[in-house]
């Protein structure tokens, strides 16, 4: 591999507050090849907004600068509002966290994903119904005739995610961002749903950037691991060498997962001063 | 190319051949329970005009005999007037009547009030659905441009605008609209619904100039109605525009900060599908109450703009009516607005469930 995906240098993002621009993603490096690279943090790590800033989705009064922010050899910062769009979807999309709120409410779950290859391609009526059926097939959605035709609110947690994981692939793009894809399911269909975004993601020799706080998940998911926190990168590494992880947060998380044949009595809380974290 | 929605729930099995029968009943049965709904709000909407008309402290028969009556005469009188019997007696009584459209005899017209309102009640309803169509075609708009710009001088301006509708007084700016528009630029036609020597020519129909004159072919007067009315449905027109935008814009806002906006955002979508097509489409649903409840403020008749402009509605009736102790008329007018809020409020309700997948 020549070029990675996805070329993160120095990326820093911020917001304004009352005392002052407080950033919450600072300065981070990191690429993405056509692998599956996991993001794992706490909550207020800077992992979303890390994902949002490759799409280019952080509004105003939000600001990101980066020395480098370049998908595919495009310098994404430079792009305007309107030539984002083709990037969007076509070439990079992504998964969010809960499908009671990313599915439009009032629009039939079929016309929402045939939207996304209706501004991305110039496809007949007729093969665009024809590819949103087989879609709904590869998310493994047994009726698609009849769930095309089913508002958000008729379809459970997990189809709504296999939806919206149709949704996002059916323009069929070169990387994947999937935001916490399945802290809003039930357990019982977690795995389940993520086998069908790995599956189609390694079929298609996509990129896939898993932003999650489950450590254990990306481990199992991803090929490379990187550990964030407080807006910064703390550790990266190779999924299979996770357990061999140096730094004190990343130690710190792994020591507070129990394990099914424990033998600790209490489990350790996270000692934030190890590593002058927040 | 669109995906139907099914007709059946999530739990769809194959068509069986009853199925479509017990939709028919089902719908049938919605139309019964609508029917019902209004019948019984209507009652308790006369029952409540009855006792209030009971209740205050208004003479009904001092007000037709006059305070000088002997007291036999007015005792005949309240006898005549049936207000010697119980009142569950007369208030069955008084349903009957209003129910065969006896409204009793306007004290201060000396007319039937039915008649009265059937003159009266047309004149507002012609202004205010030229106003509300006015501020439903630029308010609705202007709170989304305003949405999707939040924080931008088209944000402001349009803010101050609403602003403005909430805090100007109607009577000011009819006055002003007439001291600008018609004695000035001489653009719009003074106060009344026509002018005076077309007076009488149309006969009525409707009650509605605009139609009326339209039936009896006659487009001379058909503009110069349009001329008189558009003054005075433009200040009403102000009035729920301000609102409408308002509203519009905050529910705009509500809806643009949800996550299946970022999703279409996400997807390409162009910002002008964003907004209307992801962010407005849901809002038509609580749009429509606001409509129909600025519809309905505006059908009530407003006293202040119907004075400035001499419009000879029902505002302008009801409160004549209620400076002059004349009951019989003030309690059909307030039926008649009572009704007009019912028949609304049941429109929308009907409007929901037709646009609200999710109310079907």
């Amino acid at each position: 591999m020549s070029r990675p995906l996805l070329d993160v240098q120095n990326l820093r993002v911020s917001f304004p507050t009352p005392h002052g621009r407080v950033e919450v993603v600072k300065g981070i490096s990191f690429t993405v090849g056509r692998e599956r690279l996991g993001i794992v943090g706490e909550s207020g790590s800077g992992k979303s907004m890390t994902g949002r800033s490759v799409l280019k989705l952080i509004r105003a009064p939000g600001r990101v600068t980066a020395d480098r922010l370049d998908f595919d050899g495009i310098d994404i910062l430079s792009r305007s509002e309107k030539q984002m769009r083709a990037i969007r979807g076509a070439r990079i999309s992504m998964v969010m966290q809960d499908p009671k709120f990313s599915l439009n409410p009032v629009i039939t779950v079929g016309d929402q994903i045939a939207e996304a290859l209706k501004f991305h391609t110039r496809l007949p009526g007729s093969e665009i119904r024809a590819r949103v059926l087989s879609m709904l097939e590869a998310v493994r959605i047994n009726d698609p005739g009849r769930v095309a035709g089913l508002y958000p609110h008729e379809v459970s947690g997990g189809m709504g995610q296999r939806i919206m994981i149709a949704m996002m692939l059916i323009p069929e793009p070169d990387l994947l961002i999937a935001d916490e894809p399945t802290s809003a399911l039930d357990v019982s269909v977690q795995a389940q749903v993520l086998d069908i975004i790995d599956d189609l993601i390694r079929s298609k020799g996509m990129g896939l950037m898993l932003i999650s706080h489950d450590l254990n998940l990306v481990a199992r998911y991803c090929d490379r691991i990187v550990v964030m926190n407080a807006g910064e990168i703390v550790e990266t590494c190779v999924a299979s060498e996770l357990h061999n992880a140096t730094h004190p947060y990343t130690r710190g998380l792994l020591a507070a997962m129990p394990t099914i044949d424990e033998s600790r009595e209490e489990l350790p809380v996270l000692d934030r001063a190890s590593w002058g974290g927040t | 190319m669109s995906f139907e929605p099914t007709t059946e729930p999530a739990s769809a099995t194959p068509a069986l051949p009853g199925q479509k029968g017990r939709r028919a009943l089902k719908t049938a049965g919605s139309f019964v329970w609508f029917v019902v709904t209004i019948a019984l709000t209507f009652l308790g909407l006369l029952a409540i005009t009855f006792f209030i008309g009971r209740v205050i402290p208004i003479d009904p028969v001092l007000a037709v005999v006059g305070d000088r009556a002997t007291p036999a005469v007015y005792e005949a009188a309240r006898i005549e007037m049936g207000l010697d019997r119980p009142l569950p007696v007369q208030f069955l009584d008084y349903v009957t009547d209003v129910l065969t459209g006896d409204f009793g005899m306007s004290v201060s017209t000396g007319r039937p009030v039915i008649s009265d309102l059937a003159r009266v009640f047309p004149a507002t309803l012609e202004m205010a659905t030229i106003g509300i169509l006015m501020g439903i075609a630029i308010g609705v708009p202007m709170g989304v441009v305003a949405a999707a710009r939040q924080g931008s001088w088209v944000d402001q301006t349009i803010r101050v605008f609403g602003l403005l509708g909430y805090s100007v007084p109607a009577f000011w700016l009819g006055l002003v609209g007439l001291a600008v528009f018609y004695a000035r630029l001489r653009w719009a036609s003074g106060p009344g619904r026509l002018d005076i020597f077309y007076d009488g020519l149309v006969p009525p129909v409707t009650g509605l100039m605009l139609v009326d004159t339209l039936i009896a072919g006659d487009y001379d007067i058909f503009w110069n109605a349009l001329d008189h009315l558009i003054l005075p449905a433009s200040v009403l027109g102000f009035f729920s525009l301000a609102y409408i935008a308002r509203m519009t814009r905050s529910f705009m806002l509500d809806q643009l900060s949800q996550e299946f906006v970022t999703t279409a955002r996400v997807k390409g979508v162009p910002e002008r599908v964003v907004i209307w097509r992801h962010a407005f489409y849901p809002i038509r649903i609580q749009l429509i109450t606001v409509i129909g409840l600025s519809y309905a403020a505006l059908l009530e008749g407003s006293v202040m703009v119907e004075t400035v402009f001499s419009w000879p509605g029902i505002g302008n009736y009801l409160t004549t009516a209620l400076l002059n102790a004349d009951m019989n008329a003030v309690l059909g007018a307030t039926l008649v607005i009572g009704a007009v809020f019912i028949f609304i409020n049941k429109i929308s309700d009907v409007l929901y469930r037709v646009l609200d997948p999710r109310a079907r």
